[in-house]
């Protein structure tokens, strides 16, 4: 009998032989952090002076302190190895000392930086394999870690950061390592980052530029978080393959209940979800696949049903494969901690007498978990049901076997005439094997009836009668059969390997392509891709990814026509399983499938059958649902990708509006101490002469003049970064936006000569009145400030070539030096810190706003000298306007 | 000749004297308030013949002001504010102003507007006005036999052009926004098609202004509407 305690020899040898270098080798401690900077070290530190003061003797054997000064203080008190000086082309590396720590009085030595690299020449290439050796040798060793130096993480932290860190260390040291996570908020770490305690301050902006993005740091945090965590859930599963295998943890009820592909069965699961609530447990279905059983489509039909309500009551279906039930349901029930089987009542085979009832081989084989056998309740009494056989599948070979067997008569009459009777009967056995073999159990039995009767019939005496007078025939024939039944069974079992290799081959491949695909996909589009060229095919349907928006709400906008909105929302928000083939909106056309993420539900799959019926089939649908694992986890990848994007790229609009406001407000307070100046002035000297009274008020006015033209253009520039550059497009006579301009201009203009030349028949552009005058407004303010009283300033516009062209010209003294692109940059002027106002944010601001019509501003020089400004925009097609006759 | 009584409402104390100072100095009588309720009262009153209103007041939306107000007169107002964007004089203008100022504004334009307000004011109030002729800088428009000349020539106008030109007279140096003056002159089906107005608006400029890129009469209130400027009756 076998025994299912017994473990997996394998495994219980490592089991064994870990356990008996546990106790001569030492213990390793992991301080692991997210990232640099996290304090791992200083929790380290604090740690090793917590052991020496309870009497360990503790050795430093590597500390970096990296020049913080909370740490190197820690460093106080404690023995500190001396480094090794290594010589490696001309320059002397500083690395650990094994020999000497290996050669040390100490209990625990302290080595930072676990995924450190050697330099060249060092006995080992890493230094996790040094401590590997302190620990051999039995020291403890406390060491640190940063998640992106563990090797399963390598690919995603490189996403992250685009960061390629090439010291990694195995996972297995991590997960056999006790664990101390270092947590540090980003916010925090950021903050003592610029305070300077972790890298010297002329680094830190290098350092922020590159690693320490905010968004790396999140998206870094939650990947340790989830890494830590997964391993708390390891360490309960290892700790249970270390004492004792067979025994389970009885954390808490979870109930496994095991179903024949027996559409009356589903009785058995309504008890056993009953009998979990009561339980509070939680529970699986389980099938257990017979390799020999056949596979008629009831039998399939029977066990899509069970697998649909066991997932209604909220279940998982497992449909395991395994020739032997109760062996497999052990397996398996001892790989999900099963507390209880719930058993039906059993179903005597009538020829098995001899096996024992299922119910007690499970609990021979593992006692610790508890077998529920229910008697169900209006159930047929257990009857072996007829086998369920389609009419063809089960004919066809009979018909066969009784030819092949005929036909071996006829040839076995032929052979007579030369062989012995005994070797002519080897001819029928041969043919006995060979049905067996290929037309499996039933036709071989058959086929060893038709042959025993036909030789006996044919060949032995007395011919043409079934009796038989020599005695030893009977053995013969006894053998046929006996040989025909084991051969089929042999052949059946054979094939059933076969088939579920295939099967499971075909999933495996399947997998393993729509993982490779999507470890390519790069935005939410390709995974969609991946979606309709990969996994649509594999179950023959058609496909759409949903995906949320910022706020949680899935946007069905551009779904496949298919996709029923609410429908596919539901899904979402209730992360179960709706539409097609399930009990909730079943009409629904399509299947919406939640894709869970260990985070949280990051969209949905909605799956439509090319024609007719969905399959349900439990293995399809269990590979179904993996791909669904596969895109919930690529769509979280991108996810964090791209939070990692736009914390960047908010940043870089932070410290674009701190330069600016460094700047304006420079610029605000020039004309305000004027103004408040003069305005002094006034007040104060009573007996000011006319004249130069009014020369005061004018210089205040014009000071103010200037402060609203500044003001007006942060305005914009605030509005078009809070809203982004919203366009109330019309069509607009470019004369009539001139005009307005010149008008609003009027004053400033005065001292300067305005020409316009635009032609009468100049056709409509669709455009922005308002923010086009702003456009003019300032490249006519900027011709006011740098050119000096009685320059001519030139407008021209002309449409040629699908395009409309404005050209704003002046004769002054040109741009100084330099990129005549360059003063579109905020913050430039073309000469430097001159005495004129204005922040040169006048000219960003034209080129945003031209830039969002779908034109181009460029400046160039005049010949002799001048400035001229081009914009370019797209002419477009004017709307028709109806011609009235001329009365 | 009695001086116009003219009310301004305006919670900034500041600004409510120097426009008082400088519309004193044009011999006009001036009345203050603050609040919209003191607003109330002096309008009813005082009986003013031109209202100056500040748009954001403390204690309530100036355009409800201008609403209640034009539930019981015709005085003209004329609105004061620092909300530069488009839609808000838009919709002041729907409520019942007549034009509009955007702070910071200067004193002379101040008083302009003042006084082309009175001037529409007198004409609207003695029953329109005197005679057919209308003009403005050169042009010299006939309204009851459809004559228009510039410098003593003859231009000659579409009916459209014509009907446009009549509105904007009729508006006496009002700020027309677009969609009245669309359904003015063209009627329902034309009211959200502004660039009609646009190539007419041109047209005309070409005919009766002397530089029509820099208009001194058919003025553009940008994205609001169109203004005639500088409008006086008689032969």
């Amino acid at each position: 009998m076998m025994n299912d305690t017994r473990p997996d020899p394998d495994v219980l040898l490592e089991a064994v032989s870990d356990e008996e270098k546990e106790s001569a080798r030492g213990r390793l401690k992991i301080f692991f952090g997210a990232y640099a900077g996290a304090g791992t070290t200083y929790a380290m530190l604090a740690e090793a002076h917590r052991r020496q003061e309870s009497g360990v003797a503790v050795r430093a054997g590597v500390v970096e302190t990296h020049g913080r000064r909370d740490t190197g203080r820690l460093l106080d008190g404690l023995s500190v190895q001396p480094m090794r000086t290594v010589r490696y082309r001309d320059c002397a590396l500083a690395e650990f000392d094994l020999d000497a720590a290996l050669a040390s009085d100490a209990r625990l030595i302290l080595v930072d930086e676990l995924a450190h690299t050697n330099c060249p020449g060092s006995r080992h290439e890493k230094r996790w394999q040094d401590v590997h050796e302190l620990l051999d040798a039995g020291f403890d060793v406390y060491t640190t870690l940063n998640v992106q130096h563990l090797d399963s993480l390598y690919d995603i932290v490189a996403g992250i950061t685009t960061v390629h860190v090439r010291d990694t260390i195995p996972d297995h040291i991590f997960d056999t390592a006790q664990v101390v996570f270092v947590d540090v908020t980003p916010d925090d770490l950021l903050e003592r980052l610029q305070t300077g305690k972790i890298y010297p301050a002329e680094t830190v902006p290098q350092a922020r530029q590159y690693f320490f993005r905010k968004g790396n740091l999140i998206a870094l945090r939650e990947l340790a978080l989830r890494r830590v965590a997964d391993r708390a859930n390891s360490d309960v599963r290892a700790y249970r393959l270390h004492h004792a295998v067979q025994t389970v943890w009885p954390t808490r009820e979870r109930l496994m209940v095991c179903v024949r592909a027996d559409p009356r069965q589903e009785s058995l699961i309504r008890e056993g979800a009953r009998l979990a609530e009561r339980l509070q447990a939680e529970w699986t279905v389980v099938h257990v696949d017979g390799l020999s059983a056949e596979r008629g489509t009831a039998r399939r039909e029977a066990l899509r049903r069970l697998a649909r309500l066991a997932e209604d009551f909220g279940a998982d279906f497992a449909n395991i494969p395994g020739e032997d039930v109760a062996r497999s349901l052990l397996e398996h029930g001892r790989s999900r901690n099963a507390t209880k089987f719930v058993i039906g009542p059993g179903r005597p085979s009538r020829w098995k007498i001899w096996r024992r009832p299922l119910a007690s081989r499970l609990i021979a084989g593992n006692p610790s978990i508890g077998v529920i056998e229910l008697g169900l309740a209006g159930a047929p009494p257990p009857r072996a049901a007829p086998r369920s056989r389609a009419g063809g599948g089960v004919v066809t070979p009979l018909i066969l076997a009784t030819l092949a067997c005929a036909a071996t008569t006829a040839v076995a009459a032929m052979l007579l005439r030369v062989f012995d009777l005994s070797n002519v009967v080897m001819l029928f056995l041969l043919t006995v094997v060979f049905v067996a073999l290929r037309l499996g159990k039933l036709a071989g039995a058959w086929a060893a009836l038709f042959s025993v009767a036909s030789f006996d019939f044919f060949f032995v005496e007395p011919r043409w009668s079934f009796a038989v007078s020599d005695t030893q025939y009977v053995f013969t024939f006894a053998l046929m059969l006996a040989i025909a039944l084991v051969t089929g069974q042999l052949a059946a079992r054979l094939r059933a390997d076969a088939r579920a290799a295939t099967a499971g081959e075909r999933r495996a491949t399947a997998l393993a392509r729509v993982a490779r695909d999507l470890s390519t996909a790069l935005s939410v589009a390709d995974i969609a891709q991946v979606s309709d060229r990969t996994i649509a095919p594999l179950f023959g349907v058609r496909t759409s990814v949903l995906v949320p928006d910022a706020e949680g709400r899935l946007l069905t906008g551009e779904a496949a026509s298919f996709v029923d909105p609410p429908v596919a929302r539901w899904a979402f928000e209730h992360g179960a399983p709706t539409g097609l083939g399930t009990q909730t909106l079943a009409a629904s056309g399509a299947l919406y499938l939640p894709l869970r993420a260990p985070l949280r539900a990051r969209g949905v799959l909605a799956v439509q059958p090319v024609q007719g019926e969905l399959t349900v089939d439990p293995d399809d649908r269990r590979l179904l649902d993996a791909c669904c694992v596969l895109l919930a986890l690529a769509l979280e990848r991108i996810h964090f990708a791209e939070m990692a994007k736009t914390t960047q790229v908010r940043m870089e609009g932070e410290r674009l509006r701190n330069a600016l406001l460094s700047s304006v407000s420079h610029d605000l307070k020039t004309p305000l101490t004027a103004i408040r100046g003069l305005a002094e002035t006034m007040e104060r000297a009573r007996d000011l002469e006319p004249p130069e009274r009014i020369q005061t008020s004018r210089a205040i006015r014009l000071q103010a003049e200037e402060l609203r033209r500044l003001v007006g253009n942060l305005l914009d520039l605030a509005r078009m970064q809070g809203e982004g550059v919203r366009l109330n497009r019309e069509w607009q006579s470019l004369s009539e936006i001139v005009g307005a301009a010149l008008a609003r201009m009027s004053g400033s203009l005065a001292d300067h000569q305005v020409v316009t030349r635009l032609p009468a028949d100049l056709p409509l552009v669709e455009l922005d009145g308002t923010m086009f005058e702003r456009v003019l407004i300032n490249l006519l303010d900027n011709a006011v400030k740098y050119t000096p009283p009685g320059s001519r300033v030139l407008i021209r516009a002309e449409a040629c070539g699908g395009w409309m062209r404005v050209d704003v010209e002046d004769d002054g003294p040109g741009i100084a030096g330099g990129d005549p692109d360059r003063i579109f940059e905020p913050f430039t002027r073309g000469v430097r810190e001159s005495a004129i106002a204005g922040v040169g944010l006048g000219l960003a601001l034209c080129r945003t706003i031209v830039a969002a019509h779908g034109g181009d501003i460029a400046a160039s020089g005049v010949d002799p000298h001048g400035t001229r400004f081009v914009i370019r925009l797209p002419q477009g097609t004017p709307p028709d306007i109806e011609q009235e006759d001329i009365g | 000749m009695t001086r116009p009584r003219i009310l301004i409402v305006e919670d900034e104390a500041d600004i409510r004297r120097f426009i008082r100072l400088a519309l004193e100095r044009e011999e006009m009588m001036v009345f203050e308030a603050g609040t919209a309720v003191q607003a109330r009262i002096e309008a009813a009153s005082r009986q003013p013949e031109l209202v100056i209103v500040d748009l954001g007041l403390p204690d309530e939306d100036g355009k409800e002001l201008i609403q209640d107000l034009r539930n019981w007169s015709s005085v003209p107002v004329l609105v004061l504010s620092a909300r530069d964007r488009e839609e808000e004089k838009v919709a002041a203008l729907n409520a019942g102003a007549d034009d509009y100022l955007v702070k910071p504004f200067g004193v002379p334009e101040l008083v302009a507007r003042a006084r082309a307000q009175l001037r529409r004011a007198s004409i609207v109030s003695g029953g329109g006005p005197s005679s057919s002729i209308a003009r403005f800088g050169a042009a010299r428009v006939d309204l009851a036999t459809h004559q228009v000349t510039r410098a003593d020539e003859t231009v000659h106008l579409t009916p459209t052009e014509f009907r446009l030109l009549a509105a904007l007279i009729r508006g006496h140096g009002k700020v027309l926004t677009h969609r009245q003056l669309l359904l003015d002159v063209w009627g329902p089906g034309y009211a959200d098609r502004p660039h009609y107005l646009r190539v007419y608006m041109a047209n005309l400029r070409q005919k009766l202004e002397e530089d029509p890129t820099r208009p001194h009469h058919l003025m553009t209130e940008l994205q609001v509407g169109y203004r005639l400027a500088g409008l006086d009756f008689g032969a």
